[in-house]
């Protein structure tokens, strides 16, 4: 009985070990082929705050689970700050992962907006996660990541 | 074409946070969309920024991209600190502005 289970174990392992390496080589490929494909949020996002690393935390993006038309779907940024003059938030970017132009807004606000939100409506070319980075008066940044299912996209057509 | 719309308060208590909800209309043209008729990609043409000030003093902008719906819905907003004029200014992508002015009381 230990064989059998032995070789189960082994056999898994083996399974995954040549799965990992098909799925690394996968992502590694279409990386090589097209450098701004797959990634373009990600240029969109270094372009907005540069080398800074977000991390996740502060920032509630309110966005529906189920988008029937994703020509206009609301969404809203809510970020965790006293918003005084010695500690706010400077700016909201707002990125869709999945569109052919992932950049959607940029919020900037001041200590006298008084409360870091804002609400509005965008376009999703298709079901794809949002991400929404906000960089405070300290220099610090924080992301909130959403994912939304869309059932008729919003771009072009 | 486009014509801004601005629900404010009128009086607020001093020091009070406020909603402000703006829409203009605009079609908001990605410029990836075809004309069915002609086959030709329709120029890009959005509303690109938009600026409140309040009592002169900047308090919230955005930086619109293609991304947002057609007639933009922009909420935010505002800490009253005493009377003054709202003032907000959307921009399109090719110069052309509009302007709405709220003025809030206190007391």
């Amino acid at each position: 009985m230990s064989d059998k289970v032995k070789i189960t174990v082994v056999d898994r392992r083996d399974f995954l070990l040549g799965a990992s390496g098909i799925a690394a080589l996968a992502a590694f490929l279409p990386l090589g082929a097209k450098p701004a494909g797959a990634a373009a949020w990600q240029d969109a996002m270094k372009q907005a705050i540069g080398d800074a690393t977000p991390v996740e935390g502060k920032v509630n993006l309110g966005l529906p689970e189920i988008a029937e038309n994703g020509n206009t779907v609301p969404f809203s940024v809510d970020v965790d700050s006293p918003m005084t003059d010695g500690d706010y938030v400077k700016a909201v970017h707002v990125f869709a992962t999945g569109n052919p132009r992932p950049q959607v807004v940029t919020f900037n606000f001041t200590p006298s907006s008084g409360k870091a939100s804002a609400r509005s409506r965008m376009r999703l070319g298709k079901t794809q996660d949002v991400i929404a980075v906000a960089q405070m008066s300290d220099g610090k940044v924080y992301m909130g990541r959403r994912s939304v299912k869309v059932t008729i996209g919003g771009c072009g057509g | 074409m486009a014509k801004p719309r601005v629900k404010a308060p009128k009086k607020a208590k001093a020091g009070e946070v406020v909603q402000i909800k703006t829409l203009i209309s605009h079609k908001m043209e990605t410029g990836l969309r075809k004309d069915k008729k002609t086959g030709k990609k329709i120029p890009k043409k959005i509303i690109e920024s938009f600026v409140a000030k309040y009592a002169g003093k900047e308090v919230f902008s955005a930086n619109l991209a293609t991304a947002i719906s057609a007639n933009p819905y922009i909420a935010f907003y505002v800490k009253v600190d005493g009377p003054g004029d709202l003032e907000m200014t959307w921009k399109e992508d090719t110069g052309k502005t509009w302007t709405a002015k709220k003025s809030i009381a206190v007391g």
